[in-house]
Parts: structure tokens; sequence; C-alpha cells
């Protein structure tokens, strides 16, 4: 049954450096960062990169899961302003319960988002299109109800996510997730179906699958976690904004593809997701830090996401033959 | 000079072990209109596929005008002369038809453009062939499909070609376009263009070749002058060979009718079709590529949707026709191309194999990976597949290995009809011959089967009986003595 019986699971340097790279560029970053600046392996500097990373986390496992199935959702950040600023507006102006309000508020992104999901499945539009589309009608909305201006959250609300007293709820709900999705990705029926339909949707589909209610699901999946991570944002200033979560899209996507994930589909993972997170988090913390000014930052941590996806691209060349 | 415009010397190509073109020798005349014919597989888009350079010999020389020839791209043999219409034309639909003519010229011109001259050429071209009628600023995409072809056979011209190879090219067109594409290789001839003319259809081989060669199993066995040969001796050239021993011994007991499938059609003007495969039966559907078996199938299965017709499993009608819904019912159907629409080929071979039958394994959300794993392998087992460990990616192993994980999948699902088209395509004859086994196997295990299949011997050396089919229809039944004289006659319409 077992045939090639010369080819021995030996232990291969190169392979490891492939499969692990993600996880080395990190260790290097770290490393590197606690030589340069004195301030940065500080518990304080770390909680901060914690509480930081909380939502663009949030946001890459959404992502990543849309990303699996091949498609992609622009609209992440938007999605980040619309459930800040709808949160804000139904407690601080409506008087609702901060429960029922977040509740609401996530109840919102998920139906906007299945809509690109809808949009992908239903109309055989791209996820890039459908999800431009959303992106720039949630930003919409979010100026519309908060008439362009911060809303500020009323005392003993979301203050509550980032308070030292209760343990930083983000942090924990952040490590809470990664292990809940990193359970998904491996053990359940859902997340290996997510990968089998950005492998060959086709074959998929042929073997009985409803492809269709997977795709619309991931982006489901990725506008309530990045509605919970606009929730997050607006937390650390009480305020919700229409205006955060710019850009958040690309961060997530790089992350994504930074922790190995292959936008064309079926490939990914969420612990190295969760890394590539971290190593953006990382370069502009340790810029910061060495008071680098933002827009050269931005030069900086492009070219480090070429170099860290070249180096998986150039590399993973392995072809095996039984 | 000799009269030999081309010559091909002992053209040898495999691929990944399957030998193509086992040392095919073929000569074309100065001038003559030479046909290609045989079944599918045979070998004859395989050798046009290295004269045009899109495929690179592993043995053999080609001389073109007494010259040595090496090409490397397709690119090469265009600039010699040598052109090839496909089927699938290989124009820009949303360029003008002169744009189209004068594609490669237009690219390499350093200046600006005369749009005047380049559609006065066009027209010229095209008028010469007796199609005054086609506007050369007409967009591509507006053209009928005979037209378009007209417009590749210009291009062609343009480039000065000294021979032009057409791929079927009567597969697309109606009887009287037909006609008029025979004139005009007729004319092609008279300005002593060297034709190569490969189609299935008989009668137009005989209305037009000079020479005809038979392929068979990836050998030129026959160049004849027409006039040597009639079709009934033509016939049997292309059957002529020993069903060799690589089939199992009939042993399957057919029981009562498992699917059945009543006046279903695709399209509204497509003629409705009715079978029905009993248990432990094995029903061949043959005909020519492009008949409509596959077409047929996939909608029965629900992965294409049809026009009118009703599917039956058990004797209970089948409402819902969705893939989904078909294998809920015990329908399994293996696609005719594994790779893109069979396997997940960057996944695992545990992925792969359980996929139709994931929620089996499935309790409150969470995979049983052990028990899933139990019961991958030893369905695998039953098959004797070979592979190093089942987290191992299907692209790691041979075809005939990816096939048998194709199959696996089928098995675990408790299928009790499984259509198969194309079984063993593009794996070697040894694996092969296990896959046959496999199928005996699982006739005699009580399944129904239906089998597509392009290979006569595949058809004969396994099937209990034979549907033809033949532009999207039955052409007929065959119940006995299946031959495949009788096959190519139906298949063929002759």
């Amino acid at each position: 049954m077992i045939a090639e019986k010369n080819k021995k699971n030996t232990f291969n340097i190169k392979n490891f450096l492939i499969d692990n790279n993600t996880y080395l560029i990190f260790l290097f970053l770290f490393i590197l960062s606690s030589f340069l600046s004195k301030n940065f392996f500080t518990v304080m500097n770390l909680r901060n990169i914690a509480l930081q990373q909380a939502a663009p986390v949030f946001v890459a496992v959404g992502m990543l899961f849309v990303v699996l199935t091949g498609g992609i959702d622009l609209s992440v950040g938007s999605m980040m302003a619309l459930g800040a600023s709808l949160s804000a507006i139904l407690t601080a102006n409506l008087n609702v319960n901060i429960i029922l309000s977040i509740c609401i508020t996530l109840i919102v992104g998920v139906i906007l988002a299945s809509f690109t999901g809808f949009l992908v499945a239903y109309a055989n539009m791209q996820g890039f299109v459908a999800s431009l589309a959303i992106m720039t009608i949630a930003r919409g909305i979010a100026f519309v109800i908060t008439n362009a201006t911060p809303t500020r959250f009323p005392e003993n609300t979301v203050q509550y996510l980032v308070s030292k007293s209760y343990g930083y709820p983000i942090i924990i709900l952040t490590i809470f997730l990664i292990i809940l999705f990193w359970f998904i990705q491996k053990y359940t029926a859902y997340g290996r179906l997510v990968i089998a339909v950005g492998s060959n949707s086709t074959a998929v589909n042929l073997a009985g699958v409803n492809v269709k209610k997977y795709i619309i699901s991931v982006y489901a999946l990725s506008g309530l976690l990045s509605s919970i991570a606009g929730i997050f944002v607006a937390s650390r200033s009480a305020t919700g904004s229409p205006t955060i979560g710019q850009g958040q899209e690309l961060d997530a996507i790089a992350a994504c593809v930074i922790g190995g994930a292959s936008l064309a589909g079926g490939k990914g993972s969420v612990v190295k997701t969760l890394t590539g997170a971290l190593v953006l988090a990382l370069i502009r913390n340790i810029m910061n830090l060495l008071a680098v000014p933002s827009y050269p930052q931005d030069i900086i941590k492009g070219i480090i996401i070429i170099l860290a996806v070249l180096l998986q691209t150039t590399t993973d060349s392995r072809k095996t033959d039984v | 000079m000799n009269n030999y415009i081309l010559e091909m010397k002992g053209i040898y190509k495999t691929f990944g072990g399957i030998v193509a073109l086992n040392h095919v020798d073929f000569f074309l005349r100065r001038g003559e209109i030479h046909a290609l014919v045989g079944e599918n597989g045979a070998g004859k888009s395989t050798l046009m596929k290295v004269l045009s350079g899109a495929y690179k010999q592993d043995s053999g020389e080609i001389i073109f005008e007494g010259e040595k020839l090496s090409i490397r791209n397709p690119s090469d043999s265009l600039k010699k002369g040598i052109s090839v219409i496909y089927q699938e034309f290989m124009l820009a639909p949303d360029l003008s038809v002169a744009e189209n003519i004068f594609i490669d010229k237009l690219a390499e011109k350093r200046s600006i453009i005369n749009w005047k001259k380049v559609n006065t050429s066009a027209k010229e071209l095209l008028s010469s062939l007796g199609f005054s009628d086609i506007n050369p600023e007409e967009k591509v995409a507006n053209l009928s499909v005979a037209y378009q072809q007209v417009v590749e056979i210009c291009k062609c011209l343009s480039r000065n070609s000294k021979i032009l190879v057409f791929d079927e090219p009567t597969a697309v067109l109606t009887v009287a376009e037909s006609e008029k594409l025979f004139s005009i290789i007729d004319q092609l001839k008279n300005n002593n263009v060297s034709i190569i003319y490969i189609s299935h259809r008989l009668e137009e081989i005989f209305r037009l070749a000079d020479r005809i060669s038979v392929f068979k199993d990836g050998v030129n066995i026959s160049t004849t002058e027409k006039n040597n040969i009639s079709i009934d001796e033509l016939v049997l050239l292309m059957v002529g060979r020993e069903i060799s021993q690589m089939f199992p011994e009939h042993n399957h007991q057919i029981g009562e009718e498992v699917l059945k499938v009543n006046n279903f059609s695709i399209s509204k003007n497509q003629k409705p079709i009715n079978f029905s495969v009993k248990r432990g039966e094995i029903l061949g559907f043959s005909g020519l590529v492009g008949s409509g078996r596959t077409e047929i199938m996939r909608a029965i299965f629900g992965a294409d949707s049809f026009n009118d017709g009703e599917v039956y499993i058990n004797g209970k009608k089948h409402k819902y026709i969705s893939p989904r819904e078909s294998i809920k019912q015990g329908i399994g159907m293996l696609p005719e191309d594994r790779k893109q629409q069979g396997l997940l080929l960057e996944q695992s071979i545990q992925i792969n194999t359980s996929l139709p039958v994931i929620d089996k394994f499935t309790k409150f959300f969470v995979i049983d990976k052990k028990l899933e794993k139990k019961e991958v392998v030893s369905t695998l087992a039953k098959f004797n597949t070979k592979y190093r460990d089942t987290d191992n990616n299907v692209s790691t192993l041979s075809g005939g290995n990816q096939q048998k994980v194709s199959l696996s999948k089928w098995i675990l699902s408790d299928c009790e009809c499984l259509i198969l088209d194309e079984p063993t395509r593009g794996v070697d004859v040894g694996a092969k011959t296990e896959i046959y086994k496999i199928i005996e196997d699982l006739a005699q295990s009580g399944l129904a089967i239906i089998l597509i299949s392009s290979e006569m011997a595949e058809i004969i050396g396994m099937c209990d009986r034979v549907l033809v089919m033949r532009e999207g229809q039955i052409a007929g039944e065959l119940t006995s003595e299946i031959s495949e004289e009788k096959i190519i006659k139906l298949a063929m319409g002759v």
C-alpha cells in the first residue's frame, strides 16, 4: 500500500525554512527590535502592541477565510468604520443599551457583507468588484449616520473592552478568536470545505457541496469580524468615527500573504496570518520607537512585504512524485 | 528539388511514459490535399502540434523544402509558412476583420498605419477567395462562424503560408458552408498550397483528398492514394486491431433497473434521449468527441442545466437535479477532466477522497479524522492505490493513482450508479488494465455503470451494451457482437 521506501522523511533544513518562514521573519524582527530599542521589550510597549493589534488581527482572520475561497474583501476597513459609527450613534444618540447596540451593529455588518457574498456567488461578480462597491457604500453610511463627525460613547460602555481591571477584554477576545478559528480550520468540516472551495470549486460542486453557501458565509464572517474590529478601535478612544479603518483592507491582505496564503485560494493558515499581522505591527512599532516618520515607514513596510512574499514563492519549488 | 514539401521522419513523442507518436513517418507532396484519419487519440493532432511547434518531438526530424527544420515554438513554424487552423479560431473578436488578418504585420509596424491600405489589401484577399461581401472593417465577433473561418484562412494566406493544416474544419459549419469551404480548399490547392486535412467525416475526405493517411495508436499505418481505397476498406483499416488481454473477464450479474432517463434533452432543438441502466450492468456511451455524451451525462448528474425530461432512480422520480441531490440519491460521476473538475490537486489525498462524504465523518461540526483516515485507507487499498501517506497532496501521485483516488471517493459515498467519463484518459497502459479490473469488480458488486469512452477497444472490451451518439442524439444501440466497425459507422453516420 505504501510504496515509496527509498525516500525517507529526513529532517530537511530547506523545507523547514520554507514551511516556517513567517515565524522566522517574525522572530528575526522581534529580536532585531529588542536590540534596536531598549523601549521595545517592555511590558508597556508589548501591551500596547497587543491592544493596537486586536482589531487588525480580527480583520485579517476574516480576510483569510475570504482569501481561502479565492475571493477578496476590500470592504473590511469601511465595515470597521460602520461598526464603530453605528454602535456609537445607537448608544450615544438613541440611548440604546450597549449590548443591544453592539448586537444590532454586528447584524447590520453581517447583512451588508452577506450581500457582497451574494453578488459573488449568484451574480458571478468578482469579489474585488463586489466588495469595492460595498466598501464605498459602508463608508458612505458611516459618514451619513454620524454627520461626518466622531461620536463619543457614554461613560461605562465600550470603555470596559480596554479596561485594565477587566484584564483587557479585547486582548482576551483576540486570543480566543485565534484559538477558535485555528480549531475551525483544522478540525471542522466547515474549515475544510472553505479551503476545498478555494482549491477547485468545480470539483467541490461536483462532489455535491453547495459552493455558493460557503462563498456567502466567508464574506458574512469577514463582515462580522470587521464590525467587531471597528468597535474595538472605537473602544480605545471611546469614540465612534467614520474615518477609521482606512487602508485596513490592505494590511489585512498583506498579513494573509506574509502568512503564506495564496490569493488564488486554497492555501493559508490562521496562526500564520496572525503572525503576518504581528510582523506588520512590529515593523510599525519599532519604527515609531526609532522615531522614523510615517511616510518612510510606508516605504519600508512595502519593501518588507515584497521580501517576505519573494522568500515564499521563489523557495517553494518542491515537487515530489510517487 | 523533390516533390515533397514536407517530410516528417521517425517522429517519436511521449507524454509521461505514454507513447503518443511511435516513430511516425509522414510525407506531404507539394500542392496536394492530404487527409489524416483515425480514432480520437490516434496521434493525428499530436503530429500536427509537433509540426506547428506547440509540442517538441522526443526524436525524429522534420524536413521542409529539403531543409532540416528545428521548430522550437509556434512562431518558428509560422515564419516558415506552416499554419494550422484549429477548431477554436485564434482570432481577436473585438478587432476588425482587416486587423485580424494582418495582426502580426501590424504588430511589427513601427510607423503610422495606413488603414486605407490595410483595408484594401484585406478586401483583395477576401475577394480572391470569393468573399467580397465581408466588410474588412466589420468586427470579427459580428461574423458568422463560417465567415470567421474565412478570416482565419485569409490570415494564414497573408503570411504566404505554404502548408495549411485544417483540424476538423467542418465541425462548426453547416452543409452549405462546408461546400463553400471545400471550394476554397480546392482553390488553395490550385494556387499550389499544400494542405493537411484532419476530419472524422469520411465523405468529406473522399470528396477532397488526394491521399489519405490512417493513424492508429500513434502509428501512421497506411498512406494511400484516394483512388486506391474504398470507404469500407478505410473503415477496416481504422478498426483492424486485436483486442488484447487488457480487459477482465465479464462476470457480473445484471439485475433490476437503477437509473432511467426519459425524454431528456439539454436544449430545445435536441431530440430527447431515452435510456436506462441496470444493476451490475456496464453501459457504454460511444461517439466522436463533441457528439454530446459528456454534456448529457453532466446534465443528468445536475452539473449543468437541462431543457426537459425526467430521471428516475430505483423507480423514484428524481425531483431536484443537482450534484448534491444526485449524490444523495446514489449517483456518482467521475468527470472527464480529472485535474480541472475531479480533484483538488494541491490538497491531501484524505481531503480529496472523503470530499463527497465529509458529513459521514462529522459529528457536531467536528471531523473525526481517525475514522475518516481508516475508511479512506481501506477504500484506497481495495484499488491497490500507491501513495506514501494520506496527507500527501494528490498532485504528487501518478495519473493512474489520481484516478483511483477519484474512484475511491464514489465508493466511499456508497453510490449505486456511477458515471465514468473517460476514466482512463491520460493514464498509462498498466494503470488502464487495473482501472478496467476495478470497473468490472464494481459491476460485480452490483453497481450500475455508465462508461463514456472515446476508445473503441475500451467500449468493446468492457461494455454489455453500447449507445452510440452522433450530434447530440443517440444514433443507435448495440447489444450483441459489438464491433468497431459498427460503432464507427453509427458514430459517423456512414
